[in-house]
């Protein structure tokens, strides 16, 4: 392992081992230290061989990226043309033809806003404003009926701005109701407690797949003759509940985690339960279950997929239904890549968000 | 100090405190007069830190009276707030909050109990900060600072609520050697300002110097309490005597 240690006298500056630098070092030190890492060196060495090539072929060197007029693609590469014949539908679903502007304004729109949340210095005063306001005129943009914008009823939102709408009114409902939930289950008041534990222990032990279908096919009985609730509005709501349940589960987690200390500093300055709360013992707690949340709210974007049993038509069905036309039956692979390819960027951005978060909000200890 | 009959600042009457089954403290008496000190002290598990935490109701007492000035300690959340705002309290491990500036460590009470306006919240903070001589490590995080100048920064930031009393739960025991000294000073330098201390502590050359009355605790009663001249020279119980003998 390491070399035999040689006194020095002290104003000799001491070099690091030869093997521990350069390319030739790095590689011997990490890939070929022991029998054992030598061994899976090699092993990935020769799958990625088999693997590799091919893919490659398939992917790059035979793929078709467009397609000659009316002509039914052929041969053994990917063929691409999938993807921009159809990228429409797949994104934007039955959004009418003409007004797909108006969607791809609004996801510029929340691209952006999470660009501006990405500095932590901007979350002051108007960082709430400064959402709602986008909120707002996303929804605008997506419902219209102002400003000489036709109305496109919910019915018809579908694709990328449905699956993002989901999550992220998901994730806004939800976070907070699982942080009063996890608070609630730590209630000192026996009816908040028993309440909350059985609230989370219920929806845990259900799939959202239940919550879903009691949402759209069981909620609508209890509701008086004539009233109806939108449908994405249900849906919507069934994730919310589902998603916090987890939430409390982690943020309670980090409840526990906190001194009991930091409650009695905080009390012995006469700050009363709900300060204690909020300025002290949420902001260390949420803080440390950052990247379980996280975990959580990935989880629950890639989770949206599940309303297509409700009929609702989001990225993943939208790609479906293009499968399902002849013309392009037996393109799944490449369809399907495009999907991962764009739920991976949305979860990458999640993820390393909180990674920036937790970076920022280090203060030593 | 002579006791006088001027209104005590704390006045516990016959006060017991059980843990289940288990008597903690038993039959409290005590009285203290506004700019008194009082060191406490006993072996371990006699009920000391249990006595003061009661002072702040961080405890629940069982039986008896507790009245701090003027304010008896129930059930009522609101009187407990107000105990809670006139009492200091220093802990063995300093308590402060990790995710705040040393600056918003102490401004906070001010803030939001006594509805300080920040600015002068933090004029206050510094010049607390200046006096326990950390004035400089105002913008840092208390995970950045040594034990001791932690608790400099938890005393200073119980001196800014501007409290009638101050509570110490063996405030230096925490510490490496070298830096209990710098802790003790600042302790010391109160006591010069003639704030009310009821301090727990095992450090008899601070109880000596600057005590006006030592109580020894055993097994939840409070066995002896003189001034600290009679309380080390003289002791008058067994119990007290073989406590002494093995600190000292
Ligand atoms: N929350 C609790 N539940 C049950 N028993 C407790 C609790 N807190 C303390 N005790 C018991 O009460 C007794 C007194 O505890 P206390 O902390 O007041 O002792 P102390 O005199 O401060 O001791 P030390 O010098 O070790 O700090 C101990 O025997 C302890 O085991
Ligand atoms: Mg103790």
């Amino acid at each position: 392992m390491s070399e035999p240690v040689t006194t020095t006298s002290a104003t000799e500056e001491i070099k690091p081992p030869v093997s521990n630098v350069g390319v030739l070092g790095w590689i011997k030190e990490n890939l070929f230290d022991g029998w054992f890492n030598t061994t899976l060196t090699l092993l990935t060495l020769f799958v990625l061989y088999k693997v590799l090539p091919p893919f490659v072929q398939w992917a790059f060197i035979d793929a078709i990226w467009s397609l000659t007029e009316g002509a039914r693609p052929g041969g053994d590469g990917a063929v691409w043309a999938v993807i921009p014949e159809n990228v429409r539908f797949i994104l934007f679903g039955f959004f009418p033809e003409g007004q797909t502007w108006r969607p791809i304004a609004a996801i510029l729109i929340l691209f952006a806003l999470v660009f501006y949340s990405k500095d932590l210095t901007n979350w002051n005063r108007f960082f709430g404003p400064i959402w709602t306001v986008g909120i707002l005129v996303m929804g605008v943009l997506m419902y219209g009926g102002i400003f000489g914008l036709p109305v496109v009823e919910t019915s018809k939102w579908s694709g990328f701005p449905l699956t993002l709408t989901l999550s992220l009114f998901g994730m806004v409902g939800a976070y907070p109701l699982g942080v009063l939930l996890a608070l609630g289950r730590r209630s000192r008041m026996p009816a908040i407690k028993s309440l909350c534990v059985v609230y989370i222990e219920l929806i845990r032990g259900v799939p959202l797949i239940s919550l879903l279908f009691m949402s759209s096919v069981m909620f609508p009985l209890f509701l008086p003759e004539g009233m109806t609730i939108d449908k994405i509005l249900r849906a919507q709501i069934a994730i919310i509940l589902f998603t916090a349940a987890y939430i409390a589960e982690v943020v309670r987690g980090g409840l526990q985690a906190i001194p009991k200390g930091q409650y009695e500093a905080a009390e012995s300055l006469g700050l009363p339960y709900g300060l204690t709360m909020r300025l002290i013992i949420l902001p260390q707690a949420l803080k440390i279950v950052i990247p379980p949340t996280v975990g959580i709210l990935i989880s629950a974007f890639k989770d949206t997929s599940l309303v297509v049993i409700i009929a609702l038509y989001d990225l993943l069905k939208t790609t479906q239904v293009t499968l399902s036309n002849p013309k392009w039956m037996g393109f799944s692979t490449e369809a399907y890549i495009f999907l991962a390819i764009l739920y991976f960027i949305c979860c990458y951005v999640m993820s390393s968000f909180s990674r920036k978060l937790e970076k920022a909000l280090h203060t030593g200890r | 100090m002579t006791e006088t009959n001027e209104n005590p600042i704390i006045e516990i009457t016959a006060m017991h405190k059980w843990y289940g089954d288990f008597h903690v403290l038993n039959d409290i008496n005590l009285q203290v007069q506004q700019g008194e000190r009082i060191v406490i002290c006993g072996p371990s598990g006699s009920g000391k830190s249990t006595l003061i935490r009661c002072i702040n109701r961080l405890e629940e007492h069982q039986r008896g009276s507790i009245v701090v000035d003027g304010i008896e300690l129930t059930n009522d959340i609101k009187n407990i707030e107000q105990v809670r705002a006139e009492v200091g309290m220093v802990f063995q491990h300093f308590n402060l909050f990790p995710h705040l500036t040393i600056l918003d460590n102490l401004t906070l009470g001010p803030i939001w109990v006594r509805k300080t306006p920040k600015k002068e919240a933090e004029d206050i903070a510094m010049m607390f900060l200046e006096k326990v001589q950390i004035a400089d490590q105002a913008m840092k995080y208390p995970g950045q600072l040594s034990g001791g100048q932690q608790q400099r920064v938890a005393i200073a930031r119980s001196l800014c609520m501007k409290p009638n009393v101050m509570l110490f739960d063996e405030p230096t025991s925490a510490l490496d050697p070298e830096m209990v000294k710098e802790v003790l000073d600042v302790m010391i330098q109160l006591a010069e300002d003639g704030i009310t201390m009821l301090v727990v502590t095992h450090e008899m050359g601070f109880a000596k110097s600057v005590a006006h009355r030592v109580m020894f605790m055993d097994a939840g009663k409070v066995v002896e309490e003189n001034n600290p001249h009679d309380f080390f020279d003289n002791p008058q119980h067994e119990r007290t005597q073989l406590f002494l003998s093995q600190i000292l």
